[in-house]
């Protein structure tokens, strides 16, 4: 006869989180900073396919940590939720924010009701028209949601990193600097130097009209980090 | 059962890649229901469309079509090959037919620079979604067969791109003097056909002004003849 057993809530939930954790914080990280122009995305990904940052819509773009598998399927069915709303409706009634929030209701259901949580953590960055403040949403594994100003980063080090980039961030800096600032960050927290290879480096470019999300690629990266 | 419809559309090929233009009235019955209708549309940095026929369902397939094309890149992290959007356009126009047997016709005109063949190239298509490409230049619409007309007697191959954007503008103008349904220059609301110019580095819709001071100079020519 099997035996009756008792686990408590809390337990389980516990339990979920460490495992959720345990899996984000072998992943290598992403910094996302503002700049005089737009938003900034630098990740430590030596693959140049699998990427970590990409475009959702016109103004708004995701940046993924965590199990590649997972937070794909995430970026995909967020760019479905966009594409969809903004064809319904109008493009400009696609909201970073109630992206966010259907990311974060997806996320909290897995999280209480599977018995394997997602591994992931996700950023949805908007970047606005001039004047209005850029926005930035952080979804954790379990569909927490908070928003983030300036600066933020995800996956295996974020808190250290977002430590290191406290002490030195400061807003309306142009691209150049924040990309050096950036990757020392990495650099430091990672105790080793990165080549302009190993990084994933993309934004989203305010003085661009239509479609902002631009990856930027090696010619153009390789100035910033040695001049 | 009156219904929008907006008419001629042309597209041709030059030295760089292709141009693709239309005129800007619409027509309801007899009755010219819009002097400013947009029948070019551009579909990405490579790509654009030019639709003719019942205006509704027109817009309405090329919204759809340029979102799911912007769909594909970004979800696949390329974008589809220019055959894969003509073929992908096919079959939008195929799932229009029940309405086309109602009126409702659908025709686009597809124009894209290739970047692996590095040319520009044409497709044209019918209402059953066929789709064929078109060696140099194509036109449809109510004044299709005028502006094809017009194009043949000035058509060379690899034309310069400023000469190519004249041609375009003086067809649309010939379509625009023998169809009724086709609008002309409209020197006194300063209203000018749509024209683009796609080439290897993207696409440009080319500026009022320019059109205008050829479109005057076709005005010019006419009144001295």
């Amino acid at each position: 006869m099997a035996l009756p057993y008792y686990v408590s809530p809390e337990q389980i939930m516990q339990d979920k989180a460490e495992y959720a954790k345990k899996g984000i914080a072998k992943g290598r990280s992403i910094i996302v900073l503002e700049f005089n122009a737009g938003v900034l995305f630098l990740a430590d990904n030596p693959s140049s396919s699998l990427n970590k940052v990409s475009e959702i819509y016109d103004n708004i773009a995701f940046a993924g940590a965590g199990k590649y598998s997972e937070f794909e399927n995430l970026r995909k069915a967020g760019i479905r939720h966009a594409d969809l709303k903004g064809f319904m409706y109008s493009r400009e009634d696609v909201t970073a924010k109630s992206l966010a929030n259907a990311y974060s209701q997806s996320l909290g259901t897995i999280f209480s009701q599977e018995i394997k949580p997602l591994e992931v953590e996700i950023l949805v960055v908007a970047v606005s028209e001039e004047g209005r403040p850029n926005e930035m949403y952080r979804i954790d594994f379990d569909g927490s949601i908070s928003d983030e100003k300036g600066f933020t980063a995800i996956g295996g080090k974020a808190d250290e990193l977002k430590g290191f980039l406290k002490e030195r961030f400061t807003p309306g800096q142009p691209l150049k600097a924040m990309f050096k600032l950036s990757k020392e960050a990495l650099e430091t927290i990672n105790n080793q130097k990165l080549t302009v290879q190993g990084l994933e480096v993309a934004v989203l470019d305010q003085t661009r009209a239509g479609r902002k999300f631009r990856r930027l690629s090696l010619d153009e990266i390789t100035p910033y980090s040695t001049g | 059962m009156k219904i929008l419809h907006g008419t001629t559309i042309l597209a041709l090929r030059f030295e760089k890649g292709v141009v693709i233009a239309g005129d800007r009235r619409a027509t309801e019955g007899h009755q010219i229901a819009d002097r400013t209708m947009k029948k070019i549309f551009k579909t990405d940095e490579h790509s654009a469309v030019g639709i003719s026929g019942a205006a509704g369902p027109c817009v309405e397939m090329v919204k759809l079509f340029k979102t799911e094309i912007e769909h594909y890149e970004k979800l696949e992290g390329a974008s589809l090959t220019l055959e894969g959007k003509a073929n992908k356009l096919g079959e939008m126009v195929k799932s229009n037919l029940p309405l086309a047997f109602q009126g409702l016709i659908v025709i686009p005109i597809f124009a894209g620079f290739d970047l692996k063949k590095s040319e520009g190239r044409i497709f044209k298509y019918d209402i059953t979604g066929g789709h064929y490409e078109e060696a140099e230049f194509y036109s449809t619409g109510s004044g299709g067969k005028d502006a094809k007309n017009s194009i043949k007697k000035m058509f060379k191959k690899n034309l310069p791109e400023d000469e190519a954007i004249r041609i375009a503008i003086s067809a649309l103008y010939d379509a625009s003097e023998e169809d009724s349904a086709t609008g002309g220059p409209d020197v006194i609301r300063g209203i000018y056909p749509n024209i683009s110019v796609i080439r290897k580095e993207g696409l440009i819709e080319v500026s009022d002004e320019k059109i205008k001071s050829v479109a005057q100079s076709l005005i010019e020519h006419t009144r001295e003849s």
